[in-house]
């Protein structure tokens, strides 16, 4: 099976959850268009990254009667999209969340569980943290997905690789740091890393980051997906807002399996078996 | 060798857009800029040309009558190059009545008042031009606290104060700004024969490495040493960069309430766009 995907870099109006709704709907319209099956926004979407005291303000309780999300499950009957928002829990806990979107249903939600609280984030001050990673099954294929510092912990795609998914949709609000290369530094970093793990986990790794500014934090775009051979697929531009579309070609997680049965030959009772003795043994 | 180069092409991509960024989104479309003829105003101004548009940015010069003319003519080299508006506001009118009620005010008053006094003109000329002040200070001068507190170190924003002075050179080469304006020895103009470097009392060369190291890098005073630093220019720099910390903060409000402003109710500039 083949289908096209869809990675918006876009950029967003802090804390204004009516303007970035609105931009949403007019991308997914648009990718639909395009005859997209699937689109992927960037950590935060519907919020802006830089909240702070917004938190509380912008935070939703997803569910069907929401009037936020009821707009975006509307649209999700066209098109199967993953959005960023601040979710509140029924006893006002509030997580950066990403939903998936399909036929007029909440998929799956994901809780960011590595909040960055260190150098330019402060997270943790603001904000719960997730404590699952959970894949989940689409009408593609079963699916992870990963926000940002979460897939800077190589153990968090690991469990989702463990737990079924081929396909691994990540969002990011990445700040560019780092201005000596040829390329943004902590740009450099992320697609290594993606294509690292699309190459190790031999599954598809897409990648979508938000572009634009916050009180001089740079966002640098740069979409991209990486194939289960660790190929480089589409790599949208720098800073740009754009919608990046690539082919994903699922049938090639069996052609490289069989080439290379990484999967296969893992051994998650060893993994299991050492951590339980190392924890034990702190 | 401590190598601070950066890749030109893509800093100007980015502050490019910072400043087209920043500025729209208040629903500015104009910048204005005291430019001194020196290289750090010249790049601000190169960068606000090209994310504005040249008639979208006024370069005010802004001359004492110590001034050296070459300031004053450096400056109009870089108007005419970017074809950017410009105007010419004297500041000895303004200061001199102040300084002569002091006949034994120092250099640094004198200064001061000069530098707090451009600022003045920058934002008269910021409403009256519908532009925004945009910032000339550098890292280097932020980090040594080489500035006057609401004087040169006040704008709305700043594209260049991230980059460290021998960084803002680098810039300034990628930008085509007029190879005197590049070449002279950075002075603030305060005063006749000042240089920025005499009055530090170290090359901006040196002391970049070294902040890179101290700063950007997080090496300890001990390996600075270690990396061929002298003892004494370290501990030089690093209690220069403490002491002025006061110039890179906002007041400290004393924090009685529930809520403080700036403490525990935060929010960045860029809210609602």
């Amino acid at each position: 099976m083949k289908i096209t995907i869809a990675l918006a870099q876009i950029n967003t109006r802090l804390g204004d959850l009516t303007a970035n709704l609105e931009h949403h709907l007019s991308i997914a319209s648009e990718a639909f268009q395009k005859s997209a099956d699937l689109l992927v926004f960037p950590e935060l979407s519907l919020t802006g990254y830089s909240l702070q005291d917004l938190v509380p303000q912008v935070a939703i309780q997803p569910s069907k009667k929401d009037p936020i999300f009821k707009r975006l499950l509307q649209a999700s009957q066209e098109i199967d999209m993953v959005v960023g928002f601040v979710e509140e829990d029924t006893r006002h806990r509030f997580y950066i969340s990403a939903a998936y979107l399909s036929k007029g249903e909440i998929v799956h939600i994901h809780r960011k569980v590595h909040l960055p609280t260190y150098g330019i984030f402060d997270e943790k001050r603001f904000l719960a943290a997730g404590d699952t990673f959970r894949a989940f099954d689409t009408r593609f294929g079963r699916v992870g997905i990963l926000i940002c510092e979460d897939f800077w912990h190589v153990s968090s795609p690991y469990l989702l690789w463990q737990d079924g998914a081929d396909i691994f949709l990540l969002q990011s609000a990445s700040p560019g740091r780092g201005v000596t290369d040829e390329n943004i530094g902590s740009a450099n970093w992320v697609e290594t890393i993606n294509r690292s793990y699309a190459g190790l986990f031999t599954a598809f790794f897409a990648h979508s980051n938000r572009v634009g500014f916050e009180d001089g934090l740079y966002f640098w775009g740069g979409a991209t997906l990486f194939d289960p051979d660790g190929k480089q697929v589409a790599l949208g531009p720098y800073d740009k807002e754009t919608i990046t579309y690539a082919e994903m070609d699922l049938n090639q997680l069996r052609r490289t399996r069989t080439r290379l049965p990484l999967l296969r030959d893992e051994r998650p009772e060893i993994v299991l078996h050492e951590l339980r003795r190392i924890l034990k043994h702190d | 060798m401590i190598d601070l180069s950066i890749n030109c092409e893509l800093v100007r991509n980015i502050l490019v857009r910072f400043i087209h960024s920043e500025i729209t989104r208040t629903g500015y479309k104009r910048a204005v800029i005291n430019l001194s003829g020196g290289i750090d105003s010249a790049v601000s101004c190169a960068l606000a040309s090209e994310a504005l548009g040249p008639d979208n940015v006024l370069a005010i010069r802004i001359p004492y009558k110590t001034s050296s003319p070459g300031s004053l003519e450096h400056a109009q080299l870089l108007i005419d190059q970017l074809k950017i508006q410009s105007i010419t506001i004297p500041i000895s009118d303004m200061v001199d009545p102040l300084i002569g009620r002091f006949p034994d005010m120092s250099k640094i008053r004198k200064g001061n008042i000069m530098a707090r006094a451009r600022m003045i003109i920058a934002y008269d000329q910021s409403e009256e031009f519908h532009g925004l002040v945009v910032g000339t200070g550098n890292k280097t001068e932020i980090l040594l606290g080489y500035t006057t507190l609401y004087g040169d170190s006040a704008c709305a924003l700043n594209p260049i104060g991230d980059l460290f002075k021998t960084q803002v050179r680098q810039l300034a080469t990628e930008l085509k700004i007029p190879q005197e304006i590049i070449d002279k020895p950075p002075s603030a103009d305060l005063w006749q024969g000042q240089t920025d470097e005499a009055e530090l009392g170290f090359t901006y060369e040196k002391v970049d490495q070294l902040l890179y190291l101290l700063i950007d890098q997080r090496y300890q005073i001990s390996e600075c040493v270690q990396e061929g630093f002298e003892e004494e220019f370290v501990n030089l720099v690093a209690n220069r960069v403490q002491r002025f910390q006061f110039k890179r903060s906002l007041p400290p409000i004393a924090k009685i309430s529930s809520r403080t402003v700036g403490s525990d109710y935060l929010y960045f500039r860029d809210w609602g766009t």
